[in-house]
């Protein structure tokens, strides 16, 4: 009896434990975004208040788009990301296919090598990366950057993608030799069709990192030309840092795409770490 | 496709054409992870053992780590860095991974509502960019706009209010904490999915033998994510001892207050790259890159040769 009495109580208890949690997460990122909509004095009278007709002001954005390079920077973040998943996505991909397709000599040794840098961060190179963007005249370029993501992003992609191609069944493959395609054919028209999920996983994966990042922008292209969305924000905040409305846009609009990308993938990077994809 | 007569007859004992597509696959990911990862590490490796001797690069042994660890006026900031990290990572160590378990175990109860809802909100932070979650912390902790202490004022605690990032004795705390607060959603995920995977069965046993809540948690949950945990603190160790971009947005290059936040990764970025006064010096830089390398490979390797050898896994 006790037991039936006390389960509703203890759902409740749950229940207002992860409300008090989700809102500890929450809360910071909705007082930026509320903020970022009103005047300055509003934002000092009444912080937590939403805003109203007579407090709501757009100035902070106005600042924002006038004085900062936002365009530029999204432009560049979204160059280096995308250009960044796609090579991981394809290197790794026929990486993962020879590895776990192929028994080779040194195979085992080649999947340890390239899982070492899931381990090891890339940041600790860096002394020397930067020496040699300087040497090869990348620095200051997008190039450098997409470079160094895409050498961050292979060992975790080539780990996961690999498991995932194991699973795909040996008979289609033979059926397709045995149809005279070539070991290329059945990677680009067999395998990578069906491992599509695993793909869109490593992307998200891949993607945050890379999107985030303030050490290898920072270090390796820091001009105004080449700031990624994360760099031009930490250098607008900088000098804007008594306009609070200025930094709270920049804030908002550094926060929205990310959001954005979060509602589309959200369910495939959930399904991706629950399945295991990251054991 | 012809050339056979390379192919090793002793381990092939049918003549095999030499399979280039095996090198056409794996070429271009193995050329841009070694020259861009491996050899740079090696090369910064190597780095650490060569100083400027009279204008010139000269190889000098160990004298770079001696002048880390002894010299008066370097050691004292390395240290310091090294014993800030090792706070930072005990705080992410007790509270972090705690928190990310226990929601991980309330959200994975058989049918509690809303799961899905807050799994992805508590996962939100997790996804911000540093230079938001830095600035958006800097300011609600500011006593200037009063966000923090007239929430405290709420609860009847303002009191206990003070600028945390500002005062030296606590500010590495609130930094810390800040990037918990950040990070709690990988541990979430993790253990969640370790909890997912436990099958039915043994939980169901464990109901019939009267085993239920906490004491089947404790009993029969622990024990079977334990490896779960174990990834989870190798991959704070590593998160950790590789920090950087939190304490730069937070708190500057200089890492303030007096260097109270000051972390492996902040001191490396100051060393190598210089920073107002100090100029930048290639060769300690090296040498600081190779600390850390070598904590994080004692404490990779201790993971997968120690704990993970000892832990019971279980197969269903």
């Amino acid at each position: 009896m006790s037991k039936a009495r006390s389960a509703p109580v203890r759902a409740a208890f749950i229940h207002l434990a992860l409300i008090a949690y989700t809102l500890v997460a929450l809360f910071p990122v909705f007082l930026t975004l509320v903020n970022s909509f009103k005047s300055r004095s509003a934002i000092f009278s009444q912080p937590m208040a939403l805003p109203t007709p007579s407090t709501f002001s757009l100035i902070g954005y106005q600042t924002v788009l006038s004085q900062g390079n936002f365009v530029g920077y999204f432009q560049n973040s979204l160059i280096v990301t995308v250009a960044s998943i796609a090579l991981v996505l394809l290197f790794g991909a026929m990486a993962a296919f020879a590895l776990s397709e192929y028994r080779f000599r040194g195979n085992t040794l080649m999947g340890l090598y390239l899982a070492l840098g899931i381990m090891i961060p890339i940041r600790l190179g860096t002394v020397a990366i930067l020496q040699g963007m300087v040497a090869a005249g990348l620095v200051n370029t997008l190039t450098s950057l997409i470079l160094v993501y895409t050498a961050q992003g292979l060992p975790l992609a080539i780990f996961i993608l690999s498991e995932f191609m194991r699973t795909v069944s040996d008979d289609l493959k033979s059926a397709g030799r045995i149809d005279g395609l070539s070991e290329y054919a059945i990677f680009f028209r067999l395998v990578l069709p069906l491992v599509r999920p695993a793909m869109a996983t490593v992307a998200v994966f891949t993607m945050i990192p890379i999107w985030n990042d303030l050490w290898f922008p920072l270090i390796l292209a820091p001009g105004e030309g080449t700031k990624t969305v994360t760099l031009g924000a930490q250098m607008f905040i900088g000098q804007f840092v008594t306009n609070w409305n200025a930094v709270l846009s920049a804030l908002s609009l550094a926060i929205l795409p990310v959001m954005v990308l979060y509602v589309i993938f959200s369910r495939q990077l959930i399904r991706g770490i629950t399945s295991g994809a990251v054991k | 496709m012809s050339d056979t007569e390379i192919t090793d007859i002793e381990t092939v004992p049918v003549k095999r054409p030499i399979r280039w597509h095996i090198a056409v696959f794996l070429a271009p990911a193995f050329l841009v992870y070694t020259a861009v990862m491996i050899l740079p590490l090696i090369e910064t490796l190597r780095l650490s053992l060569f100083n400027i001797v009279e204008g010139q690069l000269a190889f000098v042994g160990f004298n770079n780590f001696k002048t880390l660890f002894g010299d008066p006026r370097l050691s004292a900031d390395f240290w310091n860095a090294l014993r800030n990290n090792v706070v930072f990572f005990i705080i992410h160590m007790l509270v972090q991974n705690p928190v990310g378990i226990a929601i991980a175990a309330m959200l994975s109860l058989p049918g509690l509502r809303f799961a899905a809802f807050y799994r992805s909100a508590i996962f939100v932070p997790t996804l911000l960019s540093f230079v938001i979650v830095g600035f958006i912390w800097k300011l609600i902790l500011s006593p200037i706009w009063g966000i923090a202490p007239s929430l405290m004022d709420l609860v009847g605690l303002k009191w206990a209010f003070a600028p945390w990032l500002g005062k030296a004795e606590t500010a590495l705390i609130a930094v810390s904490l800040i990037s918990v607060w950040q990070y709690v959603g990988i541990p979430m995920m993790l253990i969640y999915a370790a909890l997912l995977n436990i099958p039915d069965e043994v939980l169901e046993a464990a109901e019939c033998d009267g085993i239920t809540g906490w004491s089947q948690f404790w009993k029969i949950k622990l024990p079977l994510i334990l490896p779960s945990i174990g990834i989870v603190s190798v991959l704070t160790f590593v998160g950790n001892f590789n920090a950087f971009d939190l304490i730069y947005t937070v708190q500057g290059a200089l890492a303030g207050p007096n260097g109270s936040t000051d972390i492996l990764g902040t001191l490396l970025y100051r060393t190598f790259f210089g920073f107002q006064n100090q100029m930048g010096d290639r060769s300690m830089g090296a040498t600081i890159a190779a600390v850390m390398f070598l904590i994080i490979l004692a404490g990779v390797a201790l993971y997968l040769f120690v704990i993970q050898r000892r832990m019971r896994r279980y197969q269903f």
